[in-house]
């Protein structure tokens, strides 16, 4: 059984609210409805199903009714219609009593702008919904530090929201969400508020929580790359309507409109392009055959400063710069190994480009591609920039 | 051509009514009057029987801390108050704070609970509102005139019309600061299951604090200026003093008596403003 159901779930903001109803029923906009009625659509229809354990996105523009969405999962806001089932009850037709119960122990919430109460300590914050449960001090202390270690804020409990940074203050919002020991947690742009470092690192905590407690979450964003980093499956919402739901790979591979396509296109090409992609076939020579001298010829062949040095097994073995090569011709050395460098910069054949974009910033030599030590590739750093504009030449076939 | 109707009795009909209520509600007003005024009298020769240095140095020590361990309040206390006590103000000054005290203590019961419906009910806020600004720009005199006929003179005439004058700041502040309230709080504090009361005590009023501090400040501030007034129909302190050096026209006493006011003005002032931030 799901443990989520949402059933013809919608929202009309407004007075009209019958007949707005009655144009959706024929099939109207949203923006018709507006100019007809004056109501506004927030939700419309909605149907889909949540299994337990999964993490289910939800995504669209704003104004799209995402929020709306999840606030009529908990019920924050009042249905115009439909029913939302939580582990088989309805929580659309459910009395005042049945709907706290089902907030305070299946349902916890995670807000954008984290919604910390910020006369409470942080500890007092993640108690919250243990306290409202009438739980007595000493046991929801304990499991509110518990949640709190798990987010990593064991040492901070004494402090007030004010004194963290927005990451910190957002893990408490997660930690008091998770006190409760809920099986649904609902995140609306719960990392939208985070500058983009820290919300990766979040996005990458995030999952690793849920793989240790397998929590459903339904999670909302209106950011396409957060979407297919964390979901399981995803839901598109364009006017209030779901236009498409899918796995990531669905979403990306067969867009179900236009629209869909259009959001789809804006994927930063740095995050799916990868290492492969990009790279080029290496100048090498050979620590077994060749000596500094052919390095050397090589590298003015190809008007290069550096070249890499592989073995018989093309497993790679360093680099040697131009300088130390011709240096070591005059001193009439013969072995590359008295020259070789071993310091070299290396990315496996799926690095996303993103990653690659730190690496190459930092090394004069170009990166080098391997798999299992052995040299696929080489990357420079004018590919990488070209790639990133999205008019280099990319390795289609890779 | 305007004058075609008679002039409408709007005097007499307010006249009558209070007439009305002064008889039906004697059953009320009169136990009020009495023991509430022999509370009064009571609790004001009680403050005036403890020796006043003792008092002097009990605000100065409570100015020290609450403004975060600053000498400027204590030092002005400790000066202001003994300057009305060289006067030979004392007692006055004790009756006046008794007044002020009980009068912002009973808008303060009164106001927050108003306040906190006016808040959660359009409706009562679109009835309040109207009638706050009709108390409070109504000259406070003639609130007097009314007191008096329920209550005749003294103590509580004083304290009834403060209530009046009084109460909407702290009212207004009330509703201010819980409507403040940020949207994404109360929506966590509903979305864990709180029940109306729990989101009332457990996020809105602490949410609200300082905006309500701000009203009872103005509301204490209101009062003392009303307390003043309440001399007028026999309510004893300092505003005694102010209105027979008036009916004398004695500059003298009367400066005097309206120092001991300012002085008693600002400690208050100070003192609540304080209690707020050290909070
Ligand atoms: N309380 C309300 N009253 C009237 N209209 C509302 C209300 N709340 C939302 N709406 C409307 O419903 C629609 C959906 O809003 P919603 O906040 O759910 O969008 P969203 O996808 O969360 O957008 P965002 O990314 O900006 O948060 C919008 O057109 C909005 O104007
Ligand atoms: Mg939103």
């Amino acid at each position: 059984m799901p443990i989520i159901k949402v059933e013809g779930l919608s929202k009309v903001f407004g007075k009209n609210v019958k007949d707005s109803l009655k144009l959706l029923d024929q099939g109207m906009k949203k923006e018709e409805i507006l100019k007809q009625t004056g109501d506004t659509v927030g939700v419309n229809r909605a149907s889909f199903e949540v299994e337990q354990g999964e993490v289910f996105v939800i995504m669209g523009l704003s104004g799209s009714g995402k929020s709306t969405l999840v606030r009529l999962i908990n019920r924050l806001i009042e249905p115009t219609e439909g029913s939302v089932f939580v582990d088989g009850e309805n929580l659309a037709t459910m009395n005042k009593e049945d709907l706290r119960r089902v907030r305070r122990e299946k349902l916890s919430m995670v807000f954008q702008r984290f919604a910390l109460f910020p006369f409470r300590t942080i500890l007092e914050n993640a108690e919250f919904g243990l306290e409202i449960q009438g739980m007595d001090k000493e046991k929801r202390s304990a499991k509110a530090k518990e949640s709190l270690e798990l987010v990593g804020l064991g040492n901070y409990i004494n402090q007030l929201p004010g004194q963290l940074s927005g990451g910190m203050q957002q893990r408490v919002g997660l930690a008091r969400a998770l006190a409760n020991d809920p099986e649904v947690l609902l995140m609306d742009e719960a990392f939208s508020a985070l500058d983009p470092l820290i919300r990766k690192d979040m996005q990458d905590e995030l999952l690793d929580l849920q793989q240790k407690m397998q929590k459903t979450i339904i999670f909302i964003t209106h950011d396409l790359d957060e979407a297919l980093r964390i979901g399981d499956r995803i839901a598109l919402m364009k006017d209030g309507s779901i236009v498409q739901i899918g796995t990531p790979e669905e979403i990306l591979v067969s867009p179900a409109n236009d629209y869909v396509e259009r959001f789809v296109e804006d994927v930063d090409r740095s995050k799916v392009l990868t290492a492969e992609h990009i790279m080029k076939r290496p100048e090498t020579v050979n620590i077994e055959k060749h000596g500094p001298r052919v390095a050397l010829e090589r590298m003015r062949e190809e008007g290069i400063s550096s070249i890499y040095v592989i073995d018989n097994n093309r497993n790679l073995k360093g680099y040697v710069t131009a300088d130390d090569a011709s240096a070591a011709r005059k001193k009439e050395i013969r072995d590359l190994n008295e020259i070789l460098k071993t310091d070299t910069p290396t990315v496996d054949r799926d690095k996303p480009m993103h990653d690659i974009f730190e690496i190459i910033h930092n090394t004069p030599v170009p990166v080098a591609v391997v798999e299992d030590g052995k040299l696929l590739g080489i990357i420079v750093r004018g590919a990488v920039i070209a790639a990133l504009v999205g008019e280099g030449e990319v390795n289609e076939n890779a | 051509m305007l004058d075609f109707i008679p002039q409408i009795p709007i005097a007499d009909w307010i006249s009558r009514l209070t007439d009305w209520i002064t008889d039906v509600f004697a059953f009320l007003f009169n136990p009020i009057k009495n023991q509430f005024g022999d509370f009064m009298e009571w609790f004001a020769e009680t403050l005036a029987l403890i020796p006043p240095i003792i008092v002097i140095i009990i605000v100065a020590v409570v100015a020290f801390f609450i403004t975060g361990k600053k000498f400027g309040l204590a030092v002005f206390s400790i000066v202001g108050l003994w300057l009305i006590y060289n006067q030979g103000a004392w007692e006055e000054l004790m009756s006046t704070f008794a007044l002020v005290l009980i009068a912002s203590l009973l808008s303060v019961i009164i106001g927050v609970p108003i306040g906190i419906l006016m808040s959660k009910s359009k409706i009562a806020e679109t009835i309040i509102t109207p009638i706050l600004d009709f108390m409070q720009t109504m000259p406070a005199f003639v609130y007097l005139i009314p007191a008096v006929a329920f209550f005749s003179i003294g103590m509580v005439p004083g304290i009834f019309a403060s209530l009046i004058f009084a109460t909407p700041p702290t009212v207004r502040f009330t509703n201010l600061g819980i409507r403040q309230v940020s949207e994404e709080l109360v929506e966590a504090s509903e979305a864990f299951g709180s029940t109306g009361s729990q989101k009332l005590f457990k996020v809105e009023l602490p949410m609200a604090k300082s905006t309500i501090m701000a009203g009872i400040n103005q509301t204490v501030m209101l009062s003392l200026s009303m307390v003043v007034i309440a001399s007028m129909i026999g309510a004893p302190g300092l505003g005694r003093d102010v209105l027979s050096s008036l009916q004398r026209a004695q500059v003298g006493t009367g400066f005097v008596a309206g120092m001991g006011i300012v002085i008693l003005a600002i400690i208050i002032d100070r003192f609540t403003q304080n209690l707020n931030k050290s909070n």
